[in-house]
């Protein structure tokens, strides 16, 4: 029984009763607001694990109610959002949204969101060591190891991965990695971010073409898991 | 009958300009008759004035048009009729035919004016009528397309319902898998619904950025739902350059394609994709092994709601127009054939910056 609480923040009755099901089926508590000032209220005054944000509520545009969270608010927030609105979701995850679902959305794939997300809740910052599947990345000593051999990586593949695992599971816009790789002149220049990321993905998957670890998000960035 | 009179019509031509070029050829006109009347008489002159104001009126709008007729009547008047020089005729022959000038060229621009209004009316007509054909076309692809899965999970959902008792549990799960796939085929629709609309209303404007080719036909591959019953094979070519390219847009031209050629093809058919790249253009190749396409048929195919007589059901007709405005929207051209030994290809062009920076790859 895990019972973290999850506040779901969405107009629509019918998806707050799918999300309340499912959720509850896996136990997890469920907390509703339909509206975006309830919402706001509800999280004041009984910060959940985790908010579910529909982009799309009638009350106030969700990209301002996630600004208003994050203002006090340091745990996951995963923004709901329909499909074909990249830009939406680029905007709310540079404005601290941890991650996101379009609808129509997979239960499953909920799932695994809710609990990458809620991991990263509860995981210490401080961690020199990061162990993701068949990959070990070492922080300090700034190496990396495939099955436990060594890969050779240029100092900027290093710097890229290390970003990468430092958020596993999260997306990282094109804009982000750029600016925290290069620096803030070069948030513009994806072809730097397409190279590497095609050299890190013949070094670090088993098959590039099916990169498992490095997942492309149409529109937005990479996923790292 | 109107309709297949076909009177050029000037459209788009500023008042200003049809003014200028109707007055500066009536004076032309005058010019050229009255440097040559030596060889020709005033009354010759008349009739060549009066023909040049029936070609103005067949391009241009009434008011320019009255004013060529009245001002090439006045020239003909001063210039022509004898005494010159004046208006004042002494001849009542020639007052006359002053007079019936006036009156034929007013009548001629009036008449012409009132054809081309009856044209244009036809025209609307026939354009209204498309519509509504058009219309009627899209409610009967768009009920069969949308009702079909409605009633699958309708359906579904009640026989889950009424009769759980007596399902086995594999038929309860083929009822959830078809809730499941109507689901899908539902959300496909309504984004293709979604798409040729904000095309038509010029809303997807494409947003250019560098793409890894390969990348991205490796994601398209991975999110198609896979079918197991085709084969389709792409060779990722590491020497291909980044294009600035949109990746929505383009995303969406590759995966409809496959996804059309999966639907039309028999099973076991082989699909493949190619990518290249010539002088400024990136090349999408996408070909099968199927049937091809009916010759006479070919041009037809990107047409909205087309779809070719016999085929097998599903599909709403979108799909490939679809991808014409994708591959149209950023500036490219997509060209159907039919291959020598069987089967279609569909060859995308997009003009595309490239770049090569593998200099970076050593940083």
């Amino acid at each position: 029984m895990n019972k973290a609480e999850i506040l779901i923040i969405d107009d629509e009755p019918q998806i707050r009763k799918l999300l309340e099901i499912t959720l509850e089926s896996n136990d997890y508590k469920v907390l509703q607001a339909e509206t975006g000032k309830q919402g706001i209220i509800m999280a004041a005054n009984h910060p959940p694990e985790l908010i579910l944000l529909d982009i799309g509520l009638p009350d106030k545009s969700g990209h301002e109610i996630l600004k208003e969270l994050r203002e006090w608010y340091n745990k996951a927030i995963i923004i709901l959002s329909v499909q074909n609105n990249e830009n939406d979701i680029v905007s709310a995850l540079d404005n601290g949204s941890t991650d996101y679902l379009t609808k129509p959305f997979r239960t499953a794939e909920l799932m695994a969101r809710i609990r990458s997300a809620i991991r990263r809740n509860q995981t210490q910052e401080n961690t020199s060591v990061i162990e993701i599947d068949n990959l070990q990345i070492n922080l300090v000593n700034r190496t990396v190891k495939k099955n436990d051999e060594l890969i050779k990586l240029t100092s900027t593949e290093f710097n890229l991965i290390s970003l990468f695992a430092k958020h596993e599971g999260s997306v990282l816009t094109h804009q982000y990695i750029l600016k925290e790789i290069w620096g803030v002149g070069y948030q513009t220049e994806t072809q730097y971010l397409r190279v590497f990321v095609g050299t890190l993905r013949k070094k670090i998957e088993d098959n590039p073409n099916q990169p498992k670890h490095i997942i492309t998000e149409s529109g937005v960035g990479y996923r790292f898991q | 009958m109107i309709n297949e009179l076909k009177i050029p019509l000037i459209k788009n031509i500023s008042l200003t300009k049809q003014y200028t070029v109707s007055i500066l050829t009536v004076l032309m006109v005058a010019f050229l008759c009255f440097s040559l009347q030596n060889w020709l008489s005033y009354r010759t002159s008349s009739l060549i004035l009066l023909m040049t104001v029936s070609v103005i009126a067949m391009l241009f709008d009434i008011v320019p048009v009255i004013i060529s007729a009245v001002l090439s009547a006045l020239i003909w008047n001063y210039f022509f009729i004898p005494p010159i020089y004046n208006f004042h005729i002494n001849n009542t022959q020639d007052l006359l035919m002053f007079f019936l000038y006036f009156f034929i060229a007013l009548v001629n621009a009036v008449l012409t004016f009132k054809i081309r209004e009856a044209e244009k009316k036809a025209r609307d007509k026939e354009e209204k009528e498309n519509t509504i054909k058009l219309y009627n076309t899209l409610l009967n692809s768009l009920s069969h397309e949308l009702r079909t899965p409605i009633s699958t999970i309708l359906g579904a959902v009640d026989t889950l319902n009424e009769n759980k008792e007596k399902l086995s549990d594999k038929n309860q799960n083929i009822l959830l898998n078809e809730i499941g796939k109507a689901g899908f085929r539902l959300n496909r629709q309504v984004e293709n619904l979604l798409n040729i609309s904000r095309l038509e209303n010029g809303i997807l404007r494409p947003k250019f950025d560098w793409y890894d080719m390969n990348d991205l036909i490796n994601s398209v591959l991975q999110k198609l739902s896979v079918n197991e019953n085709h084969k389709i094979i792409f060779q990722s070519d590491d020497t291909l350059p980044l294009f600035r390219i949109d990746e929505g847009f383009t995303e969406q031209i590759i995966h409809n394609l496959l996804h059309n050629s999966i639907q039309y093809t028999s099973e076991n058919s082989i699909i493949e994709i190619e990518v290249m790249h010539q002088s400024e253009n990136l090349i999408i190749l996408i070909s099968d092994n199927g049937n091809g396409f009916p010759e006479d048929k070919m041009d037809l195919v990107f047409n909205k709601f087309y779809r070719l007589p016999n085929t097998k059901a599903g599909g709403s007709g979108l799909g490939l127009s679809i991808v014409k405005g994708f591959v149209e929207a950023q500036n490219g051209k997509i060209k159907l054939n039919n291959k020598e030994n069987g089967g279609a290809v569909f060859t995308v062009e997009i003009p595309a910056e490239m770049s090569y920076i593998n200099h970076l790859k050593n940083e």
